[in-house]
């Protein structure tokens, strides 16, 4: 397997607060890998660096090329793309509208045409509220929307910023079903959840994130028998 | 009635120009909850700049139809209009994205000031007058006057505005505005390059602005450095009155502000028996952004009243 995303010493700062604190990591082609850890220990910072969205230090080599420093959108450009926390749909565009979006970068109309027949296939719900406004949709459809939204510019890695929070058991489930197959489909993702148990279940690998540090990484099945994880993250 | 009817005629036509320059405020407004009043500004920079063009091209070459003459005067001023947006955009309000919302407003009243005084400085204080280039004719329509002027005026006016909302809900471009009208971030994260899309919504704007501008000043027959203040301010009514951030409700407010102000100024005399003369037709505009911001100050159309200073 080759690597995919490697980050070296990636730290990033707002005013003095250290959100992250000079972490190392790697994301190899085709692989699922989460990043689990407590509210604030500086997961989705970590993610908005990636994405250039904050000033951050360090190096991150995306498929052996330097991305740091460079305005998001050429990232996204190169094939990063990050679903935010809290989904960040445009709720005031429709539901197809913001599939567009997705494909923003992409010129080639009929394989834009394609995937948005797939996406719909997908996810059928979103295909029945198309000229829906997306704001109208509720909180487990505007995250299948969120994702749909990523696939659309043919991401070479995915990011997901707490896909889980906030929905039903029920739609919590669904996400990940559908993460399940994207990842299926080779899609590489880093998936960054607060929900250790889910995460564990879904992903090949995870890191442990503690206060801006990684504290733990391994198989995603070692990690869910290690008595460390299971007392502080599975809650037992 | 023919009273009523011509001055319904005169503010539809005085409606149709605010409605142009109301959608440069309100465009940017959408996307950067800036008021840009240097807007007017840019407004009175195009009338300038067409009628200096028409000026030499008079001189230069009188055999010129004048139709053809103020054409040419117009497509310079958009350009010249353009340009200068974006200038502004960069020097003035670029490196005030992040800053506190009064720091950005308070550049744009010192843009207004700085153009105010160098079109001062370039084209005097004396008011410059438009050249009779254009071809006089006027029709009758049920006791009212309409003139091929202003015939003219709102046709275009309709096209530009029936242009711009295909730009903004169909194209391309159109969809990364209104993306970026909702989320600068999230846009980014779709591989807008938000800079641009800033760029040129003020760059669309300000053509729209150098346009409507040569038409005040063809239909008044006079430009002059200060005239777009009046018009900026009364554009910007227009703008609140449709509900700020809305095209449609740019386009619905600068028609309304414009009817109302001709049937104010046609009937002030008789209501207020004769005290008040229809010079006073200003207050009106005025008058009506008071209204709107006491009862409905999320505009016709607006959906979400913005509560930050």
């Amino acid at each position: 397997m080759t690597t995919l995303l490697s980050v070296h010493g990636l730290k990033v700062a707002y005013g003095g607060i250290h959100a992250v604190r000079g972490i190392d990591f790697e994301v190899a082609s085709g692989e699922l890998v989460c990043l689990i850890g407590a509210n604030g220990a500086g997961k989705s910072s970590t993610l908005k660096g990636l994405m250039g969205l904050v000033p951050h230090g360090g190096s991150i080599h995306f498929d052996g090329e330097r991305v740091q420093h460079a305005a998001t959108h050429t990232i996204v450009a190169r094939g990063l793309a990050l679903v935010p926390e809290g989904r960040g749909v445009f709720g005031r565009l429709t539901v197809a509208e913001n599939l567009d979006m997705g494909a923003y970068i992409r010129r080639d109309k009929p394989g834009i045409k394609a995937d948005l027949a797939r996406a719909y296939e997908h996810f059928p719900r979103l295909a029945e509220r198309r000229a829906q406004l997306a704001g109208t949709l509720s909180g487990g459809e505007q995250q299948m929307l969120a994702i749909a939204r990523a696939m659309m510019g043919r991401p070479r890695l995915l990011l997901l910023d707490e896909p889980s929070m906030g929905l039903a058991p029920l739609m919590v489930q669904k996400i990940y079903e559908t993460i399940a197959t994207i990842a299926g489909e080779g899609v590489t993702i880093l998936l960054v959840e607060q929900n250790a148990n889910l995460a564990l279940k879904v992903s090949h690998r995870a890191y442990v994130m503690e206060s801006g540090a990684i504290t733990l990484s391994g198989p995603s099945a070692e990690l869910a028998n290690d008595p460390q994880v299971r007392a502080a993250y599975l809650g037992e | 009635m023919d009273i009523f009817l011509q001055q319904l005629v005169n503010g539809l036509v005085l409606g149709s120009i605010y409605a142009l320059v109301a959608l440069g405020y309100t465009m940017v407004y959408g996307i950067l909850e800036l008021i840009n009043f240097a807007h007017g500004e840019v407004t009175m920079i195009g009338a300038m700049v067409a009628l200096s063009v028409i000026g030499v091209l008079m001189g230069a070459a009188p055999d010129l139809p004048g139709v053809m003459v103020v054409l040419a005067g117009i497509l310079v001023a958009i350009p010249a209009c353009m340009a200068l947006a974006f200038g502004i955009e960069k020097v003035a309000y670029r490196p005030l994205r992040k800053a506190p919302r009064l720091a950005p407003l308070i550049t744009a009243i010192g843009v207004s000031i700085i153009l105010q005084n160098l079109a001062m400085l370039i084209w005097g204080r004396q008011y410059v007058s438009f050249p009779p280039l254009l071809p006089v004719a006027r029709f009758e329509f049920l006791g009212a006057h309409i003139s091929l002027l202003q015939i003219v005026i709102v046709v275009l006016a309709v096209t530009i505005m029936a242009g711009l909302w295909l730009l903004v809900e169909k194209s391309r471009l159109g969809r990364a505005m209104r993306a970026t009208a909702q989320s600068k971030e999230v846009a980014e994260l779709m591989g807008v390059n938000v800079d641009r899309v800033i760029s040129a919504t003020f760059i669309i704007g300000a053509a729209i602005a150098a346009i409507a501008g040569v038409m005040v000043s063809a239909y008044y027959g006079l430009a002059h450095y200060y005239m777009g203040f009046m018009l900026g301010l009364k554009a910007f009514s227009a703008a609140v009155l449709g509900g700020i951030g809305n095209i449609a409700g740019a386009m619905l407010g600068g028609l309304l502000l414009g009817v109302i102000e001709a049937l104010g100024a046609g009937y002030i005399g008789d209501i207020t028996g004769g005290f008040l003369g229809s010079h006073y037709q200003d207050v009106f505009a005025f008058f009506v952004l008071i209204l709107v911001l006491v009862f409905r100050p999320s505009g016709l159309l607006g959906e979400r009243v913005a509560n930050r200073a």
